[in-house]
């Protein structure tokens, strides 16, 4: 938590690094925060630097759209989908890796895209939920959930999704017992389990290419 | 029938309460102190002021005080409990371990996380308390009890007081169940907009869109009008979102100060310390019984854990009062205020809690009896309200009984513990009886007919993962006579019709009758309409009148037509808005949902593993509007249940007053492959009383009763009891 792990840095890092001025749309709300005020010229540099320093060059490939960014290192997949792309389909559950509600595709792997940084995937391809239909026409396994209502509050539904789509594609469908073993990292609290097996046996025995 | 919002849910395009776009969006993140009880003495915010991006470092110190912010635990006029919420930012007062005494705000997520990490705080430490064994002596009767003796939280009697403890043939055992967190899917999280100075809207994760805009609306000073709560996707809740939060006022003064919109979703560690949680609570039942197996009396003592400043109650000894026909029965209810977060209701509230005690004294002592547990309970079985006096207004537990017992395989199970093996595991088989109260409140819900021949029908309900769009939109369907597909039902935005907050299993009793009364005065609206322009309809009744695909037909007259939009045309809208009460049958009848649930489990004998291999749950809730997603309501109760029995269970280091349990590789709830097969069972028989719909409720009585099914059958299997919840492996080898 927050101040449970006091950063190692001197007390004094920021401002000697450099000093920061917020907006002048922004002074009132300054104005209401203690601490000394500093010059508009000085900010204006420092957050160019703060820019060269944080941004780095990404080239990835999202839903098969070419993308070429500037992204913070420190910022992972999953926020970069969800806060930068608007792609929020893709869900935080926990920004552990322990829930899959993060769940998509690297080169067609699934990954909990909390768990990596958006830098590492430089040149790479991900397939979001939104990325998964054909256009208007679902996906089997989408449709497959709708069908076998695999959800509830939906919250977790997209990661399932992901999940299941490569849990198929794996090889790893072959029998309840199995899904249920492979379909693990995905947890839905709403306990829709039972349907979701439901859906990907569907899909499984249905023979259409997932 | 599919669920209406099936498709947004499979494509990502359901928005969920930190997923609007906004412009000029702005990120918070919250602080939380490092002690558990006493004051701040300094917090230095500089070194983050001055991290890039940072718009705002906002403390006790500097946050505008809302006018109408009551201090924490100061406000008796709270309906629910007793106290008043946390108020954050108000004062210097630490009351628990993590509170929040800070919210940064950047211009990104990373920048405001990281600036968090650089606020200081000192702290003048003061002595916590946060165990609740420690605390047992310094219990008190609620607040609302003492003032009023009438209150389901008062002490109750019937018969002589604690008769058990004369009684022949007795048992006196103690049941513990621990922290059991909510911990929904989605985060808790919210997108404070002030789009004026005096004008709100919030996206939010809450379970009352209204009860939301009325809290904040007071808490500003606003007109309620002025206040827009928008809660359309909400990712469960579990009862997680019954209550106005301090991360929801976090929100809204930072957006007040960097006066653009703000973003805040919690971390998983906070969803542990600051959003509620079910108590801890400790239980003790005292019984008595004939040889044959007639319950003679029963005491049923509770005491729950709450915070300093708010007393939470819940009605853990509820289903005790009324489920067996006991001459003699006593009930204490209790509270112990520690320095912790204020609990809130989670799935099947109390009752499951009470419910965990009460069945497996009931397991227990058909056990001292030698007599099968299902036959004891009918032995007991009531088939009117014993603590009320008064007839059921529909009770169908028994045919539940026979139909688990049935499906279950109750047949194999042995009266001697032990008995039954496969190889390495044994096998065991238990029972567990769920009630919850039959609730139905007020609601309005309005319906208009639009011109291509669809009906829009709106209401501020929230759609926490049940179904209400689908099932609403089904009773329209149903009561227009039109197909699913032309109805809309607009939900989770307090600008709508009103309605209550999604919670105690309340809403198809409630806003389903609404939903009904609205379609049929559109039905008489239209039918006055066109009998004013259409000579064929002045005299016809409305049950004649039917949708075709542009105009209104009538039965028995093949030419009659009245155009929709003609119709919409001519009246200038066809927008009706009802208002449905409950009538008075609540003071005549007794109404309850019934569920039992049958559990076989398989226990590894050198391990002690637990796995749950079925689970069958059957519910008298009156009618069922939708099989599919009733029948899935009851299985994710089930899996809910098999958390609490085997796994769920918060952990506080009470030397620091913090929770160790911070994270889901720590706090473990169900996953796939702790999920066996799950069967369902409806009566499906309508309740003549509740409603006409004959609904009674599914939610809670999902859960109720399944954690003592398994704890029950978990002693058929091993001969052990385990009386403290979670059952983990290391309670049976």
């Amino acid at each position: 938590m927050a101040t449970n792990h006091e950063p190692d840095v001197p007390a004094n890092h920021n401002e000697n690094r450099r000093t920061f001025l917020k907006q002048s749309s922004l002074l009132t709300a300054l104005a209401l925060v203690p601490g000394p005020v500093v010059s508009a010229a000085e900010a204006k540099l420092d957050e160019r630097v703060a820019e060269a320093i944080e941004q780095i060059p990404l080239s990835l490939k999202v839903n098969g759209k070419k993308l070429k960014l500037k992204v913070e290192p420190r910022t992972t997949l999953l926020d970069l989908l969800r806060e930068n792309l608007n792609l929020t389909g893709t869900k935080k559950g926990c920004d552990y890796g322990q829930c899959g509600a993060c769940t998509v595709h690297v080169d067609g792997q699934r990954v909990n895209s909390c768990l990596s940084f958006a830098v590492m995937h430089e040149g790479q391809e991900i397939t979001t939920i939104e990325g998964l239909a054909d256009g208007d026409k679902l996906h089997p396994m989408q449709e497959a959930f709708v069908k076998h209502d695999g959800f509830q509050c939906g919250y977790c539904t997209p990661g399932q999704i992901m999940s299941a789509v490569a849990c198929v594609r794996e090889g790893h469908a072959g029998s309840e017992g199995e899904i249920r073993e492979y379909m693990s990292g995905n947890i839905c609290r709403c306990g829709a389990y039972t349907n979701i097996v439901a859906a990907i046996q569907d899909v499984k025995s249905g023979g259409q290419k997932v | 029938m599919n669920r209406v919002d099936g498709r947004q849910k499979v494509t990502g395009a359901a928005k969920y309460a930190a997923e609007y776009e906004l412009p000029n969006l702005a990120y918070g993140v919250l602080v939380g102190s490092t002690i558990t009880k006493g004051r701040l003495t300094s917090i230095d915010t500089k070194t983050a002021e001055r991290a890039p991006g940072v718009l705002a470092v906002i403390t006790h110190l500097n946050a505008p005080k809302a006018p109408g912010t009551k201090p924490t635990g100061k406000d008796p006029s709270q309906p629910q409990t007793v106290g008043n919420a946390l108020q954050v930012f108000m004062d210097d007062k630490i009351r628990f371990n993590d509170q929040p005494i800070a919210v940064v705000v950047a211009n990104t997520l990373e920048r405001a996380r990281f600036a968090a990490r650089l606020v200081k705080a000192q702290y003048a430490k003061e002595k916590h308390q946060t165990n609740l064994e420690a605390n047992k002596a310094n219990a008190f009767l609620p607040t609302q009890a003492k003032k009023n003796p009438k209150s389901p939280a008062a002490d109750y009697q019937r018969g002589q007081v604690d008769a058990y403890k004369t009684g022949a043939l007795k048992l006196e055992s103690e049941y513990v169940i621990p922290t059991e967190v909510h911990h929904p899917m989605e985060l808790q999280a919210i997108t404070a907009h002030w789009e004026a100075p005096d004008r709100l809207t919030l996206y939010d994760k809450t379970q009352g869109t209204m009860a939301t805009r009325r809290d904040f609306a007071r808490q500003w000073g606003l007109p309620e009008e002025n206040v827009k709560v928008i809660a359309t996707y909400v990712g469960g809740a579990f009862g997680n979102a019954l209550h106005s939060w301090p991360h929801e006022s976090a929100a809204i003064i930072a957006a007040k100060v960097v006066n653009r919109p703000v973003r805040l979703m919690l971390t998983r560690e906070q969803m542990f310390t600051m959003v509620g949680y079910r108590p801890h609570t400790w239980q003790k039942i005292g019984m008595s019984a004939t040889p044959d197996g007639k319950i003679t009396a029963i005491t049923h003592e509770s005491i729950g854990q709450t915070s300093t400043y708010e007393e939470f109650v819940e009605a853990t000894l509820g289903q005790t009062k009324m489920m067996y026909q006991s001459p003699n029965l006593t009930t204490r209810y209790r509270l112990a205020a520690l320095d912790v977060g204020s609990p809130i209701w989670m799935r099947g509230p109390g009752e499951a809690t009470g419910a965990f005690a009460l069945e497996s004294a009931m397991d227990e002592m058909a056990f001292l009896l030698n007599i099968d547990p299902m036959e004891f309970r009918l032995r007991n079985y009531t088939d009117q309200d014993p603590e009320k006096n008064r007839p059921w207004s529909s009770k169908f537990l028994k045919e539940c009984y026979q139909a688990g017992a049935q499906r279950v395989g109750w047949n194999k199970r042995q009266l001697k513990p032990g008995a039954l093996r496969d190889g390495e595991w044994f096998i065991g088989y238990g029972m567990g009886v769920g009630t919850f109260g039959a609730h139905r409140g007020s609601s309005k819900a309005s319906a208009q007919l639009l011109p291509n021949g669809t009906v829009l029908l709106q209401s501020a309900v929230t759609d926490i993962g049940p179904g209400t769009g689908t099932a609403m939109t089904q009773i329209a369907a149903d009561t227009l006579g039109l197909a699913p597909e032309k109805i809309r039902f607009e939900w989770g935005n307090s600008d709508f019709a009103q309605a209550p907050t999604q919670g105690g299993s309340a809403i198809v009793n409630t806003v389903g009758p609404a939903v009904q009364e609205a379609c049929m005065a559109l039905k008489d609206k239209l039918r006055e309409l066109a009998a004013t322009s259409n000579s064929a309809f002045t005299s016809a009744k409305k049950e004649d009148v039917a949708f075709a695909d542009n105009y209104l037909t009538l039965s028995g007259n093949s030419t009659a037509r009245a155009t929709y939009a003609d119709l919409v045309r001519q009246a200038g809208g066809t927008a009706v808005t009802v208002e449905s009460k409950p009538s008075g049958e609540g003071q005549k009848y007794s109404m309850y949902s019934f569920s039992v649930h049958f559990a076989e489990v398989r226990v590894h004998e050198l391990t002690g593993e637990v796995r749950v291999s079925k689970l069958v749950s059957c519910a008298d809730a009156g009618t069922i509007i939708n099989e599919k997603t009733a029948g899935n309501q009851m299985k994710g109760g089930a899996v809910g249940g098999i958390g609490m029995a085997l796994m769920e269970h918060a952990i506080i280091d009470d030397r620091f007053g913090r929770y160790v349990t911070k994270d889901l590789a720590d706090y473990h709830v169900p996953v796939q492959a702790d999920s066996p097969a799950i069967e369902v069972f409806f009566v499906n028989q309508p309740d003549p009383y509740v409603n006409k719909l004959g609904t009674k409720g599914i939610g809670e009585i999902a859960t109720i009763g399944v954690a003592p099914a398994i704890a029950n059958a978990v002693f058929n299997a091993t001969g052990k009891r385990v009386r403290e919840l979670p059952i983990t492996p290391d309670k049976l080898v």
